[in-house]
C-alpha cells in the first residue's frame, strides 16, 4: 500500500478512510460539499484533522500526535486554478519545486524544461504568467507539479475551470502523465474518472459511500451519487472518418469539434438518457443504429435502465413495459451522432 | 473609465471640491508667503541644513525600524491567530489615534532616566532620552502602525493560495517567505515603507516631550520650523516650503510604486 489515511472533523462532518496502491490513480467523486477537497487538504497538510492517522509509503502524515508539515510531505497539489507564482517566468515557476528541494540553479533549471517538454509546453519557458492562456497556465502547472517529484500527485477538478475546447487536448496529457504515478484526481466529470482513473470513490456527506474500479462503480452504480453518473456508456477503439471504429466492430458516428486524425486510440463516451429502444430496426435520422441482445433490466420509479453488454439505455418505465422487455430479448438501441462524444485516447 | 457612466450625483461632487479647496488653499497660501529673495538663505543656514539632514537621517532610521519589526507583525496579525488577537491589533494601532504628546510622554516613562526601562539601560551605559535615538524612537512608535495596517491589508488581499501551493511543492516556511510571500506583497511593504517615512518626517510632539530640541542632535525639521516661527516667520515659511516638497516627493513616489506594480 501506498497510502493509507483516515481522517475524522466532526465540525466539517468528515469521516473518511482511503488507501491507495503504488501507482495507482482515484478519481473522487461526489456532490458539491460532500468532503472531497477537504480530504485533498488533510491529505495535503493544509487542514489537520481531529482524529485519525495517515501514512505515505510507510512515512506517517498524521496521527494522534504526530504531524508533518506539507513541504516534508511529498504530496503535490493541483487546483482548478493554476496559481502559478506572478513574479517568476514560467521557467522559474516549474524550478520552484527542485530548487526547494535543494537543487542548484543549473540543475532546477534542467529539470524545469524537462518537465515543461512533457506537457508540450517548452516554448513557454521565458513567458509571464499572466501572458498564458488558462489552458496553457494549468499545462505549466502540471509541470510544476510533476517537477516537485512527489509521492503523491493530488488534482482537484484540473479541468473544470478550462474552456470545453482546451479541456481535451490537457486530460490528455495528464492520462499521458498519470500513467504509473499514484495520483488523487477529484472531478466532476465522468469522462475524467474513465480517462485517467483506475478506480473511483463516492463521497456524499463526508463519508465514502462507493469504492471500486471505474468501470464497474459506474456501470453498477449502489450508491445514488454513483447513479446519476452511472451507466454511461464507454467504447473504446479507434477513431474513423466522421467517429469510432470500436474494438468490438462496431461503427460509431459522432460529431466532433476538431477533425480527429484516423487510426488512433480513442473512446467515446454518451449518456444512457440518450438511448432510444426499438424492437424493430429504426429508420430514422439517428445514425448510430446497434443490434442488441437485453442482458438486464433495472428499475428506478418511472426510469428504467436497459443493458445490453456494455450498453445501457434509460427510458421510461412505462415504455420498457409496452416494449415487453425481458432479458434475452433481441432489441435495437438507437443513438444521435450529436449526443456522441468521442475523446482521443 | 473615459465615457462610463459614474452615477454620482452632483451635489457630491461640489462637496468633494469643497473639501480638495480646503486642503489646496493653505499649500498655495505657503507659496505665497515665501519671501523668494531670502528664499536661498534662508533654507540654506547652518540651523536649517543642521534640521534637515537630522529629519532626512532619523526618518531613514525609523523607516528601516518600522520594515524590520513592522513585516513581521502585519505576517503574525495575518497570517496567524491567537486568542486575543483583536486586542492585540487595536493595541498596536493606538498610536495612530493617540495624541503624539502622549506618545511622548509614554516613551519618557518608559526609556528615561526615571523610566521603566531607563534606569537598567543607564547601568548599562546607555543613556536614550534627550538623544538623536530618542529621536528615531520617537518617530517609529508613531510611524510604525502605518506599515503594520497597509501591509496587513495587502497580506489580507493576497490570501493564502500562493503560499499552501508553494508549501505543497516542498518549500520550507522560510523559504515560502523569501520566495513567494514577501515578493507578493513587495508592492505593499513599499507603499507601506513610505507611508511611514512620510509620519516620521512630520513627526513633532513625541518628539518635542521625549527627545527635546537641541540644533543638531534632536532638532528635526518640524521642530525647527516651530521655534523659528517665533524670531523669524519668514524662515518658518521657507521650511515649511521645503518639508512641503518633500512630501509631495514622498506621496508621487508611493502613487508611482502602487501604480506600477500594483495588481
Amino acid at each position: 500500500m501506498n497510502l493509507v489515511a483516515s481522517a475524522k472533523i466532526p465540525t466539517r462532518n468528515i469521516d473518511l478512510r482511503l488507501s491507495l496502491s503504488a501507482g495507482e490513480t482515484v478519481a473522487v467523486m461526489g456532490p458539491n460539499g460532500a468532503g472531497k477537497s477537504t480530504l485533498l487538504a488533510v491529505l495535503a497538510g493544509l487542514i489537520r484533522p481531529d482524529h485519525g492517522s495517515a501514512s505515505l509509503n510507510g512515512k506517517t502524515l498524521y496521527d494522534d500526535g504526530a504531524w508533518l508539515p506539507p513541504h516534508a510531505r511529498g504530496i503535490a497539489l493541483l487546483a482548478q486554478d493554476a496559481l502559478l507564482f506572478p513574479h517568476l517566468s514560467v521557467l522559474e515557476n516549474v524550478a520552484f519545486g527542485p530548487r526547494s528541494a535543494g537543487a542548484s540553479r543549473s540543475a532546477a533549471r534542467q529539470a524545469a524544461n524537462r518537465w515543461l517538454q512533457e506537457v508540450d509546453a517548452a516554448d513557454l519557458a521565458g513567458h509571464r504568467p499572466s501572458r498564458l492562456s488558462g489552458g496553457q497556465a494549468q499545462r505549466v502547472a502540471v509541470a510544476r507539479a510533476l517537477a516537485a517529484e512527489p509521492a503523491l500527485l493530488l488534482l482537484d477538478e484540473p479541468l473544470a475551470a478550462l474552456d470545453i475546447s482546451v479541456a481535451p487536448v490537457l486530460r490528455r496529457t495528464l492520462r499521458r502523465v498519470l500513467e504509473g504515478r499514484s495520483a488523487i484526481i477529484v472531478t466532476h466529470d465522468v469522462v475524467d474518472a474513465l480517462l485517467l482513473a483506475d478506480r473511483v470513490v463516492i463521497i456524499d456527506g463526508g463519508r465514502i459511500v462507493e469504492d471500486g474500479p471505474t468501470r464497474s462503480v459506474l456501470e453498477r452504480p449502489r450508491s445514488r451519487f454513483a447513479a446519476g453518473l452511472a451507466g454511461v456508456n464507454l467504447l473504446t477503439g479507434t477513431t474513423a472518418a466522421g467517429g469510432l471504429h470500436t474494438s468490438t466492430g462496431l461503427q460509431l458516428a459522432a460529431l466532433t469539434e476538431e477533425d480527429l486524425p484516423p487510426g488512433k486510440d480513442a473512446a467515446a463516451v454518451f449518456s444512457p438518457r440518450a438511448v432510444a429502444v426499438h424492437r424493430l430496426r429504426p429508420t430514422g435520422s439517428p445514425r448510430n443504429v446497434f443490434s442488441v441482445t437485453v442482458t438486464d433490466l433495472e428499475q428506478h420509479g418511472p426510469r428504467t435502465t436497459v443493458r445490453a453488454g456494455h450498453l445501457s439505455a434509460e427510458i421510461t418505465t412505462a415504455s420498457a413495459a409496452d416494449l415487453d422487455l425481458l432479458p434475452g430479448t433481441g432489441m435495437y438501441f438507437s443513438v444521435k451522432s450529436a449526443e456522441v462524444t468521442v475523446y482521443l485516447l | 473609465m473615459s465615457g462610463s457612466y459614474s452615477g454620482i450625483p452632483r451635489w457630491v461632487l461640489a462637496v468633494a471640491a469643497a473639501g480638495a479647496l480646503f486642503l489646496l488653499v493653505p499649500l498655495a497660501a505657503i507659496v505665497l508667503r515665501v519671501d523668494w529673495t531670502r528664499f536661498g538663505a534662508l533654507v540654506s543656514s547652518e540651523p536649517s541644513r543642521a534640521a534637515l539632514l537630522l529629519s532626512l537621517q532619523t526618518s531613514g532610521t525609523s523607516t528601516a525600524l518600522c520594515v524590520l519589526f513592522g513585516v513581521p507583525m502585519a505576517f503574525a496579525l495575518a497570517r496567524t491567530r491567537f486568542r486575543g488577537q483583536r486586542v492585540v491589533r487595536a493595541l498596536v494601532l493606538l498610536p495612530l489615534v493617540l495624541p503624539p504628546v502622549v506618545g511622548g510622554i509614554a516613551l519618557l516613562y518608559t526609556f528615561g532616566r526615571q523610566g521603566l526601562l531607563g534606569e537598567s539601560l543607564r547601568i548599562l551605559g546607555v543613556d536614550i532620552a534627550f538623544s538623536t535615538a530618542a529621536v528615531v524612537l520617537a518617530q517609529t512608535f508613531v510611524a510604525l502602525p502605518f506599515l503594520v495596517l497597509s501591509l496587513e491589508g495587502a497580506l489580507r488581499t493576497a490570501g493564502t493560495r500562493y503560499e499552501a501551493v508553494a508549501a505543497t511543492l516542498g518549500a520550507r516556511p522560510t523559504t515560502v517567505l523569501r520566495r513567494v510571500s514577501l515578493p507578493l506583497v513587495g508592492p505593499g511593504i513599499v507603499s507601506g515603507a513610505v507611508l511611514s517615512f512620510a509620519r516620521a518626517l512630520g513627526e513633532f510632539g513625541a518628539t518635542l516631550t521625549f527627545a527635546g530640541s537641541l540644533q543638531g542632535v534632536t532638532r528635526t525639521l518640524p521642530l525647527e520650523i516651530y521655534l523659528q516661527r517665533e524670531t523669524d516667520p519668514d524662515a518658518a515659511v521657507a521650511l515649511s516650503l521645503v518639508l512641503v516638497a518633500v512630501a509631495v516627493l514622498v506621496v508621487a513616489l508611493a502613487h508611482r510604486i502602487h501604480e506600477g506594480t500594483g495588481p
